[in-house]
Protein backbone atom coordinates (compact mmCIF):
# COMPACT_ATOMS: atom_id res chain seq x y z
CA UNK A 1 0.00 0.00 0.00
CA UNK A 2 2.95 2.64 -0.02
CA UNK A 3 1.61 3.70 -3.58
CA UNK A 4 -1.19 5.05 -1.79
CA UNK A 5 0.10 6.37 0.66
CA UNK A 6 2.51 8.59 -1.59
CA UNK A 7 -0.30 9.12 -3.99
CA UNK A 8 -2.87 10.19 -1.71
CA UNK A 9 -0.83 12.48 0.20
CA UNK A 10 -2.53 15.49 0.94
CA UNK A 11 1.04 17.02 1.88
CA UNK A 12 2.19 16.15 -1.36
CA UNK A 13 0.00 17.79 -3.67
CA UNK A 14 0.50 21.13 -1.30
CA UNK A 15 4.19 20.75 -1.97
CA UNK A 16 3.18 19.92 -5.68
CA UNK A 17 1.11 22.85 -6.18
CA UNK A 18 3.50 25.14 -4.55
CA UNK A 19 6.22 24.11 -7.13
CA UNK A 20 3.95 24.70 -10.07
CA UNK A 21 3.26 28.28 -8.83
CA UNK A 22 7.05 29.17 -8.74
CA UNK A 23 7.25 27.20 -12.14
CA UNK A 24 4.69 30.15 -13.24
CA UNK A 25 6.29 33.03 -14.75
CA UNK A 26 4.34 35.94 -12.85
CA UNK A 27 2.04 37.68 -15.88
CA UNK A 28 2.11 34.63 -17.79
CA UNK A 29 -1.10 32.52 -19.04
CA UNK A 30 -0.71 28.97 -19.32
CA UNK A 31 -3.16 26.86 -21.24
CA UNK A 32 -3.15 23.08 -20.93
CA UNK A 33 -5.80 20.99 -22.47
CA UNK A 34 -6.70 17.69 -21.03
CA UNK A 35 -8.04 15.39 -23.74
CA UNK A 36 -9.32 12.57 -21.61
CA UNK A 37 -12.55 12.32 -20.32
CA UNK A 38 -11.47 10.73 -17.45
CA UNK A 39 -9.10 13.29 -16.26
CA UNK A 40 -11.99 15.85 -16.60
CA UNK A 41 -13.80 13.60 -14.14
CA UNK A 42 -10.54 13.51 -12.06
CA UNK A 43 -10.03 17.17 -12.15
CA UNK A 44 -13.40 18.11 -10.81
CA UNK A 45 -13.56 15.57 -8.20
CA UNK A 46 -10.71 16.66 -6.88
CA UNK A 47 -10.63 20.57 -6.97
CA UNK A 48 -7.59 20.39 -8.71
CA UNK A 49 -8.28 23.63 -10.56
CA UNK A 50 -8.74 24.61 -7.14
CA UNK A 51 -5.13 24.09 -6.00
CA UNK A 52 -3.61 25.90 -9.34
CA UNK A 53 -2.37 28.80 -9.31
CA UNK A 54 -4.99 31.61 -11.46
CA UNK A 55 -2.75 31.73 -14.42
CA UNK A 56 -2.62 27.66 -15.38
CA UNK A 57 -5.92 27.44 -16.74
CA UNK A 58 -7.49 23.85 -17.92
CA UNK A 59 -9.57 23.10 -20.61
CA UNK A 60 -11.45 20.12 -21.46
CA UNK A 61 -10.92 18.34 -24.38
CA UNK A 62 -12.80 16.38 -26.59
CA UNK A 63 -11.77 12.45 -25.08
CA UNK A 64 -15.48 11.53 -24.06
CA UNK A 65 -16.36 9.03 -25.93
CA UNK A 66 -20.08 9.22 -26.12
CA UNK A 67 -19.84 13.10 -26.22
CA UNK A 68 -18.80 12.98 -29.43
CA UNK A 69 -21.36 11.08 -31.16
CA UNK A 70 -23.27 13.28 -33.16
CA UNK A 71 -27.16 12.87 -32.66
CA UNK A 72 -27.54 11.21 -36.44
CA UNK A 73 -25.67 7.86 -35.53
CA UNK A 74 -27.60 7.57 -32.26
CA UNK A 75 -30.74 7.47 -34.67
CA UNK A 76 -28.93 5.23 -36.94
CA UNK A 77 -28.60 2.70 -34.10
CA UNK A 78 -32.56 3.32 -32.80
CA UNK A 79 -33.48 2.48 -36.86
CA UNK A 80 -31.32 -0.71 -36.81
CA UNK A 81 -32.67 -1.78 -33.50
CA UNK A 82 -36.36 -1.35 -34.77
CA UNK A 83 -35.63 -3.81 -37.77
CA UNK A 84 -37.35 -7.14 -37.45
CA UNK A 85 -35.41 -9.61 -35.21
CA UNK A 86 -32.50 -7.21 -33.54
CA UNK A 87 -30.97 -7.32 -30.61
CA UNK A 88 -29.19 -3.62 -30.03
CA UNK A 89 -26.34 -4.00 -27.34
CA UNK A 90 -24.07 -1.19 -25.98
CA UNK A 91 -22.51 -0.25 -23.09
CA UNK A 92 -24.06 1.77 -20.34
CA UNK A 93 -22.87 4.94 -20.81
CA UNK A 94 -24.88 4.76 -24.25
CA UNK A 95 -28.32 4.07 -22.78
CA UNK A 96 -29.18 8.15 -22.08
CA UNK A 97 -27.16 9.68 -24.59
CA UNK A 98 -29.97 11.89 -27.00
CA UNK A 99 -30.72 11.36 -30.96
CA UNK A 100 -32.99 13.72 -32.85
CA UNK A 101 -35.81 10.99 -32.16
CA UNK A 102 -34.85 10.06 -28.09
CA UNK A 103 -32.33 8.04 -26.86
CA UNK A 104 -32.06 4.36 -26.83
CA UNK A 105 -33.55 4.31 -23.13
CA UNK A 106 -36.73 6.04 -25.09
CA UNK A 107 -36.30 3.14 -28.08
CA UNK A 108 -36.92 0.67 -25.56
CA UNK A 109 -39.64 1.49 -23.57
CA UNK A 110 -41.11 1.97 -26.82
CA UNK A 111 -40.49 -1.75 -27.64
CA UNK A 112 -36.96 -2.42 -29.27
CA UNK A 113 -34.94 -4.80 -27.72
CA UNK A 114 -32.19 -2.50 -26.44
CA UNK A 115 -29.54 -4.57 -23.59
CA UNK A 116 -26.71 -2.83 -21.21
CA UNK A 117 -23.22 -4.99 -22.09
CA UNK A 118 -20.22 -4.73 -20.17
CA UNK A 119 -17.89 -5.93 -22.98
CA UNK A 120 -18.78 -6.70 -26.64
CA UNK A 121 -17.78 -10.33 -25.79
CA UNK A 122 -21.10 -10.47 -23.84
CA UNK A 123 -23.02 -9.06 -27.20
CA UNK A 124 -21.42 -11.93 -29.04
CA UNK A 125 -22.59 -14.51 -26.57
CA UNK A 126 -25.96 -13.05 -26.63
CA UNK A 127 -25.49 -13.53 -30.83
CA UNK A 128 -24.88 -17.01 -29.72
CA UNK A 129 -27.48 -17.89 -27.36
CA UNK A 130 -30.65 -16.31 -29.72
CA UNK A 131 -29.46 -17.84 -33.54
CA UNK A 132 -33.01 -16.81 -34.47
CA UNK A 133 -31.97 -13.39 -33.78
CA UNK A 134 -29.69 -10.69 -35.39
CA UNK A 135 -27.46 -9.03 -32.59
CA UNK A 136 -25.61 -5.79 -33.51
CA UNK A 137 -23.01 -3.97 -31.27
CA UNK A 138 -22.67 -0.42 -30.99
CA UNK A 139 -19.37 0.16 -30.73
CA UNK A 140 -18.29 3.64 -29.02
CA UNK A 141 -14.77 4.77 -27.76
CA UNK A 142 -11.26 5.51 -29.07
CA UNK A 143 -8.16 3.35 -29.05
CA UNK A 144 -8.52 2.21 -25.89
CA UNK A 145 -11.95 0.25 -26.63
CA UNK A 146 -11.34 -0.59 -30.30
CA UNK A 147 -8.98 -3.64 -30.01
CA UNK A 148 -11.42 -5.11 -28.23
CA UNK A 149 -14.04 -4.67 -30.62
CA UNK A 150 -11.56 -5.97 -33.83
CA UNK A 151 -10.56 -8.91 -31.45
CA UNK A 152 -14.43 -9.68 -30.52
CA UNK A 153 -15.03 -9.47 -34.61
CA UNK A 154 -12.25 -11.82 -34.65
CA UNK A 155 -13.63 -14.40 -32.58
CA UNK A 156 -17.30 -13.95 -33.73
CA UNK A 157 -15.41 -15.11 -37.86
CA UNK A 158 -13.10 -17.59 -36.16
CA UNK A 159 -16.16 -19.17 -34.73
CA UNK A 160 -18.22 -18.49 -37.80
CA UNK A 161 -21.56 -16.57 -35.48
CA UNK A 162 -23.22 -15.43 -38.35
CA UNK A 163 -25.68 -13.28 -36.55
CA UNK A 164 -23.35 -11.18 -35.16
CA UNK A 165 -22.37 -7.65 -36.01
CA UNK A 166 -21.28 -4.57 -34.94
CA UNK A 167 -22.27 -0.76 -35.73
CA UNK A 168 -19.05 1.24 -35.53
CA UNK A 169 -18.48 4.44 -33.89
CA UNK A 170 -14.91 3.90 -33.10
CA UNK A 171 -13.10 7.05 -33.11
CA UNK A 172 -9.34 8.72 -33.12
CA UNK A 173 -7.53 10.92 -30.66
CA UNK A 174 -4.96 11.95 -32.89
CA UNK A 175 -6.96 13.87 -35.43
CA UNK A 176 -9.31 14.73 -32.67
CA UNK A 177 -5.72 16.88 -31.52
CA UNK A 178 -5.26 18.18 -34.65
CA UNK A 179 -8.62 19.49 -35.36
CA UNK A 180 -8.11 21.31 -32.35
CA UNK A 181 -4.62 23.03 -32.95
CA UNK A 182 -5.77 23.84 -36.26
CA UNK A 183 -8.43 25.65 -34.91
CA UNK A 184 -8.71 29.08 -35.12
CA UNK A 185 -10.08 29.70 -31.59
CA UNK A 186 -8.18 28.00 -29.19
CA UNK A 187 -4.75 28.82 -28.13
CA UNK A 188 -3.22 25.87 -25.88
CA UNK A 189 0.16 25.72 -24.58
CA UNK A 190 0.38 22.32 -24.00
CA UNK A 191 -1.20 18.87 -23.63
CA UNK A 192 -1.83 16.46 -20.76
CA UNK A 193 -2.15 13.19 -22.53
CA UNK A 194 -5.25 10.57 -22.27
CA UNK A 195 -3.72 7.25 -20.10
CA UNK A 196 -5.51 4.40 -21.28
CA UNK A 197 -5.58 4.90 -25.41
CA UNK A 198 -1.69 5.74 -24.92
CA UNK A 199 -1.74 2.42 -23.19
CA UNK A 200 -2.96 0.76 -27.07
CA UNK A 201 -1.18 3.55 -29.70
CA UNK A 202 2.04 4.12 -27.31
CA UNK A 203 3.66 8.16 -27.08
CA UNK A 204 4.99 8.12 -30.52
CA UNK A 205 1.96 9.16 -32.75
CA UNK A 206 2.08 12.46 -30.34
CA UNK A 207 5.31 13.38 -31.64
CA UNK A 208 3.90 15.62 -34.56
CA UNK A 209 2.34 17.57 -31.74
CA UNK A 210 5.87 18.87 -30.58
CA UNK A 211 7.14 18.58 -33.60
CA UNK A 212 5.17 20.13 -35.78
CA UNK A 213 2.81 22.40 -33.60
CA UNK A 214 5.77 23.06 -31.08
CA UNK A 215 3.75 22.28 -28.16
CA UNK A 216 4.63 19.71 -25.31
CA UNK A 217 2.47 16.60 -24.45
CA UNK A 218 2.68 14.60 -21.35
CA UNK A 219 0.36 10.85 -21.13
CA UNK A 220 -0.41 11.35 -17.28
CA UNK A 221 -2.38 8.85 -15.25
CA UNK A 222 -5.39 9.67 -13.39
CA UNK A 223 -4.95 10.20 -9.71
CA UNK A 224 -4.64 13.44 -8.87
CA UNK A 225 -1.25 13.63 -8.42
CA UNK A 226 -0.85 12.16 -11.51
CA UNK A 227 -2.28 15.30 -13.62
CA UNK A 228 -0.40 17.29 -10.71
CA UNK A 229 2.80 15.90 -12.00
CA UNK A 230 2.00 16.03 -15.34
CA UNK A 231 0.96 19.79 -15.64
CA UNK A 232 4.58 20.36 -13.10
CA UNK A 233 6.06 18.68 -16.00
CA UNK A 234 4.27 20.72 -18.87
CA UNK A 235 5.66 23.93 -17.20
CA UNK A 236 8.63 22.65 -16.82
CA UNK A 237 9.08 22.52 -20.44
CA UNK A 238 7.71 25.37 -21.10
CA UNK A 239 9.64 27.15 -18.64
CA UNK A 240 13.03 25.66 -20.89
CA UNK A 241 11.36 26.20 -24.29
CA UNK A 242 11.40 22.64 -25.01
CA UNK A 243 8.18 20.75 -26.54
CA UNK A 244 8.63 17.23 -26.17
CA UNK A 245 6.20 13.75 -25.66
CA UNK A 246 7.16 12.83 -22.19
CA UNK A 247 5.32 9.80 -20.19
CA UNK A 248 4.28 10.18 -16.76
CA UNK A 249 2.26 7.26 -16.74
CA UNK A 250 5.17 4.72 -17.27
CA UNK A 251 3.73 2.33 -14.96
CA UNK A 252 0.84 1.73 -16.90
CA UNK A 253 1.88 3.23 -20.50
CA UNK A 254 4.68 1.41 -22.67
CA UNK A 255 6.04 4.00 -25.04
CA UNK A 256 5.48 1.68 -28.06
CA UNK A 257 1.96 0.55 -26.97
CA UNK A 258 0.33 -2.39 -27.38
CA UNK A 259 1.32 -4.57 -30.91
CA UNK A 260 -1.24 -7.19 -30.13
CA UNK A 261 -3.68 -4.45 -30.48
CA UNK A 262 -2.67 -2.23 -32.67
CA UNK A 263 -2.73 -5.35 -34.97
CA UNK A 264 -6.12 -6.57 -34.29
CA UNK A 265 -6.87 -2.85 -35.24
CA UNK A 266 -5.40 -2.94 -38.48
CA UNK A 267 -6.64 -6.60 -39.39
CA UNK A 268 -10.33 -6.05 -38.62
CA UNK A 269 -10.95 -1.89 -39.48
CA UNK A 270 -10.13 0.77 -41.74
CA UNK A 271 -10.00 4.16 -41.67
CA UNK A 272 -12.74 6.25 -42.57
CA UNK A 273 -12.61 9.17 -45.20
CA UNK A 274 -14.33 10.82 -42.77
CA UNK A 275 -16.33 11.21 -39.94
CA UNK A 276 -18.62 13.59 -38.07
CA UNK A 277 -18.16 14.12 -34.67
CA UNK A 278 -20.31 16.44 -32.25
CA UNK A 279 -19.48 19.55 -32.06
CA UNK A 280 -16.22 19.23 -33.92
CA UNK A 281 -17.89 18.54 -37.45
CA UNK A 282 -16.56 16.29 -39.97
CA UNK A 283 -12.98 15.52 -39.14
CA UNK A 284 -10.60 13.56 -42.13
CA UNK A 285 -9.80 9.63 -41.48
CA UNK A 286 -10.21 10.34 -37.67
CA UNK A 287 -12.92 7.33 -37.30
CA UNK A 288 -12.26 3.32 -37.66
CA UNK A 289 -15.39 1.29 -39.94
CA UNK A 290 -15.00 -2.54 -40.27
CA UNK A 291 -12.67 -3.83 -43.65
CA UNK A 292 -14.47 -4.66 -46.60
CA UNK A 293 -13.19 -8.71 -45.64
CA UNK A 294 -15.59 -8.26 -42.22
CA UNK A 295 -18.48 -7.05 -44.56
CA UNK A 296 -20.18 -9.83 -43.03
CA UNK A 297 -19.99 -8.14 -39.66
CA UNK A 298 -20.47 -4.43 -40.46
CA UNK A 299 -23.67 -3.18 -39.59
CA UNK A 300 -23.30 -0.43 -41.50
CA UNK A 301 -23.31 -2.81 -44.73
CA UNK A 302 -25.67 -4.89 -43.30
CA UNK A 303 -28.61 -2.48 -42.76
CA UNK A 304 -29.83 0.43 -44.56
CA UNK A 305 -29.30 3.15 -42.55
CA UNK A 306 -31.55 6.63 -42.95
CA UNK A 307 -27.33 8.07 -42.58
CA UNK A 308 -29.46 11.91 -41.97
CA UNK A 309 -27.53 14.60 -40.46
CA UNK A 310 -29.16 16.20 -37.52
CA UNK A 311 -27.96 19.46 -36.41
CA UNK A 312 -27.09 19.56 -32.26
CA UNK A 313 -30.70 21.41 -30.32
CA UNK A 314 -30.15 24.99 -30.37
CA UNK A 315 -29.80 25.61 -26.89
CA UNK A 316 -26.94 23.23 -26.82
CA UNK A 317 -23.06 24.50 -26.46
CA UNK A 318 -21.59 20.68 -26.31
CA UNK A 319 -19.67 21.70 -29.78
CA UNK A 320 -17.95 24.64 -27.74
CA UNK A 321 -17.36 22.58 -24.22
CA UNK A 322 -15.66 20.07 -26.25
CA UNK A 323 -13.66 22.27 -27.94
CA UNK A 324 -12.25 23.61 -24.68
CA UNK A 325 -13.69 27.27 -25.83
CA UNK A 326 -16.39 27.14 -23.17
CA UNK A 327 -16.76 25.92 -19.24
CA UNK A 328 -19.85 23.94 -19.09
CA UNK A 329 -21.37 26.07 -16.30
CA UNK A 330 -21.54 29.14 -19.55
CA UNK A 331 -23.65 27.50 -21.38
CA UNK A 332 -26.81 28.42 -21.19
CA UNK A 333 -29.12 25.82 -19.99
CA UNK A 334 -26.65 24.12 -17.78
CA UNK A 335 -28.10 22.55 -14.51
CA UNK A 336 -31.63 24.08 -15.34
CA UNK A 337 -32.77 22.64 -18.90
CA UNK A 338 -29.75 20.36 -18.76
CA UNK A 339 -29.02 17.66 -16.42
CA UNK A 340 -27.59 14.08 -16.01
CA UNK A 341 -31.43 13.03 -15.87
CA UNK A 342 -32.31 15.04 -18.91
CA UNK A 343 -29.42 15.77 -20.89
CA UNK A 344 -29.91 18.02 -23.80
CA UNK A 345 -26.19 17.59 -24.53
CA UNK A 346 -24.06 14.64 -24.36
CA UNK A 347 -21.33 16.09 -22.36
CA UNK A 348 -23.72 15.48 -19.84
CA UNK A 349 -24.60 12.49 -19.95
CA UNK A 350 -20.92 9.71 -19.45
CA UNK A 351 -19.76 10.87 -16.04
CA UNK A 352 -16.56 11.32 -18.32
CA UNK A 353 -18.41 14.36 -20.12
CA UNK A 354 -17.31 17.72 -18.37
CA UNK A 355 -20.92 18.86 -17.65
CA UNK A 356 -21.80 15.96 -15.57
CA UNK A 357 -18.14 16.07 -13.80
CA UNK A 358 -18.65 19.25 -13.20
CA UNK A 359 -22.47 19.45 -12.32
CA UNK A 360 -21.79 16.32 -10.01
CA UNK A 361 -18.57 17.41 -8.30
CA UNK A 362 -18.07 21.29 -9.19
CA UNK A 363 -19.38 22.63 -6.36
CA UNK A 364 -17.91 20.52 -3.68
CA UNK A 365 -14.82 20.81 -5.07
CA UNK A 366 -13.40 24.31 -3.02
CA UNK A 367 -14.20 22.08 0.20
CA UNK A 368 -12.49 18.60 -0.98
CA UNK A 369 -9.23 20.65 -1.58
CA UNK A 370 -9.24 22.06 2.08
CA UNK A 371 -9.68 18.59 3.37
CA UNK A 372 -6.85 17.23 1.22
CA UNK A 373 -4.31 20.21 1.67
CA UNK A 374 -5.14 19.94 5.71
CA UNK A 375 -1.98 18.78 7.62
CA UNK B 1 -16.95 2.62 -19.71
CA UNK B 2 -13.46 4.31 -19.83
CA UNK B 3 -12.37 3.50 -16.58
CA UNK B 4 -10.03 0.11 -16.01
CA UNK B 5 -10.14 -1.82 -13.58
CA UNK B 6 -7.24 -3.83 -11.94
CA UNK B 7 -7.85 -7.74 -11.52
CA UNK B 8 -5.65 -10.58 -10.17
CA UNK B 9 -5.47 -13.16 -12.18
CA UNK B 10 -6.68 -16.22 -10.50
CA UNK B 11 -6.11 -19.17 -13.68
CA UNK B 12 -6.23 -19.56 -17.03
CA UNK B 13 -9.08 -20.79 -19.06
CA UNK B 14 -8.18 -24.82 -20.12
CA UNK B 15 -10.82 -24.48 -23.27
CA UNK B 16 -9.35 -21.48 -24.51
CA UNK B 17 -6.31 -19.72 -23.90
CA UNK B 18 -7.49 -16.29 -24.85
CA UNK B 19 -9.74 -16.08 -21.72
CA UNK B 20 -8.82 -16.16 -17.96
CA UNK B 21 -10.53 -16.08 -14.20
CA UNK B 22 -9.59 -12.86 -12.70
CA UNK B 23 -10.81 -11.43 -9.37
CA UNK B 24 -11.99 -7.55 -9.59
CA UNK B 25 -12.59 -6.50 -5.99
CA UNK B 26 -14.42 -9.97 -5.09
CA UNK B 27 -16.15 -10.35 -8.33
CA UNK B 28 -14.85 -13.14 -9.90
CA UNK B 29 -15.27 -13.19 -13.94
CA UNK B 30 -13.80 -14.48 -17.06
CA UNK B 31 -12.27 -11.83 -18.97
CA UNK B 32 -10.03 -12.21 -22.94
CA UNK B 33 -6.10 -11.92 -22.38
CA UNK B 34 -5.37 -12.27 -26.07
CA UNK B 35 -3.96 -8.55 -26.14
CA UNK B 36 -0.99 -9.58 -23.52
CA UNK B 37 0.29 -12.72 -25.45
CA UNK B 38 3.46 -10.96 -25.43
CA UNK B 39 3.46 -10.94 -21.20
CA UNK B 40 3.70 -14.03 -20.17
CA UNK B 41 0.76 -13.97 -17.54
CA UNK B 42 0.54 -16.25 -14.24
CA UNK B 43 -1.28 -16.77 -11.37
CA UNK B 44 -1.26 -13.64 -9.16
CA UNK B 45 -0.31 -11.47 -11.76
CA UNK B 46 -2.51 -7.99 -12.17
CA UNK B 47 -3.31 -6.68 -15.38
CA UNK B 48 -5.80 -3.70 -15.87
CA UNK B 49 -8.76 -4.74 -17.64
CA UNK B 50 -11.33 -2.80 -19.90
CA UNK B 51 -14.18 -3.76 -21.04
CA UNK B 52 -13.39 -7.62 -20.37
CA UNK B 53 -10.19 -7.23 -22.27
CA UNK B 54 -7.02 -7.51 -20.57
CA UNK B 55 -5.37 -3.99 -21.30
CA UNK B 56 -1.81 -3.76 -19.76
CA UNK B 57 -0.16 -5.67 -16.97
CA UNK B 58 0.82 -3.70 -14.12
CA UNK B 59 2.69 -4.11 -10.51
CA UNK B 60 0.60 -4.82 -7.67
CA UNK B 61 1.24 -1.47 -5.66
CA UNK B 62 -0.11 -0.21 -9.02
CA UNK B 63 -3.01 -2.00 -8.94
CA UNK B 64 -3.82 -1.31 -4.83
CA UNK B 65 -3.31 2.46 -6.22
CA UNK B 66 -6.01 2.32 -9.23
CA UNK B 67 -8.08 0.65 -6.93
CA UNK B 68 -7.88 2.56 -3.98
CA UNK B 69 -8.87 5.52 -6.55
CA UNK B 70 -11.51 3.61 -8.28
CA UNK B 71 -13.15 3.30 -4.73
CA UNK B 72 -13.47 6.94 -4.16
CA UNK B 73 -15.35 7.82 -7.50
CA UNK B 74 -18.35 5.84 -6.03
CA UNK B 75 -21.26 6.02 -8.66
CA UNK B 76 -18.97 5.58 -11.65
CA UNK B 77 -17.03 2.60 -10.17
CA UNK B 78 -20.53 1.15 -8.78
CA UNK B 79 -21.70 1.08 -12.08
CA UNK B 80 -18.70 -1.05 -13.69
CA UNK B 81 -18.62 -3.31 -11.47
CA UNK B 82 -22.36 -4.07 -11.37
CA UNK B 83 -22.14 -4.08 -15.31
CA UNK B 84 -18.77 -6.47 -14.96
CA UNK B 85 -21.24 -8.70 -12.30
CA UNK B 86 -23.80 -9.18 -15.46
CA UNK B 87 -20.92 -9.86 -17.78
CA UNK B 88 -20.48 -13.58 -18.96
CA UNK B 89 -17.61 -14.23 -21.31
CA UNK B 90 -16.96 -17.44 -22.59
S1 LIG C 1 -24.99 22.00 -20.35
FE1 LIG C 1 -25.90 20.43 -21.64
S2 LIG C 1 -26.29 21.43 -23.61
FE2 LIG C 1 -24.91 22.76 -22.45
S3 LIG C 1 -22.88 22.15 -23.19
FE3 LIG C 1 -23.31 20.94 -21.35
S4 LIG C 1 -24.25 19.04 -22.10
FE4 LIG C 1 -24.27 20.52 -23.81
Amino acid sequence: MRFVDEYRDGAKARVLAADIASRCEPGRRYTFMEVCGGHTHTIYKHGLEDLLPEDVVLVHGPGCPVCVIPMGRVDDAIHIASQPDVIMTSFGDMMRVPGGRGSFLDAKAAGADIRMVYSPLDALKIARSNPGRRVVFMAIGFETTAPSTAMTVLRAAAEGVENFSVFSNHVLVIPAIKAILDSPDQRLDGFIGPGHVSAVIGCRPYEFIARDYGRPLVVAGFEPLDVLQSIHMLLGQVAQGRAEVENQYARVVPWDGNRTALEAIGTVMRMRPHFEWRGLGFISHSALGLAEEYAAYDAERIFDLPGVRVADPKACQCGEVLKGVLKPWECKVFGTACTPETPIGTCMVSSEGACAAYYNFGRFSRERVREATRS
Amino acid sequence: MCLGIPGELIAADDDNPDLAVVDVGGVRRRINVGLLVEEDLRAGDWVLVHVGFALSKISESEAQAVLDYLEGLGQAYDDELDALRQSDIT
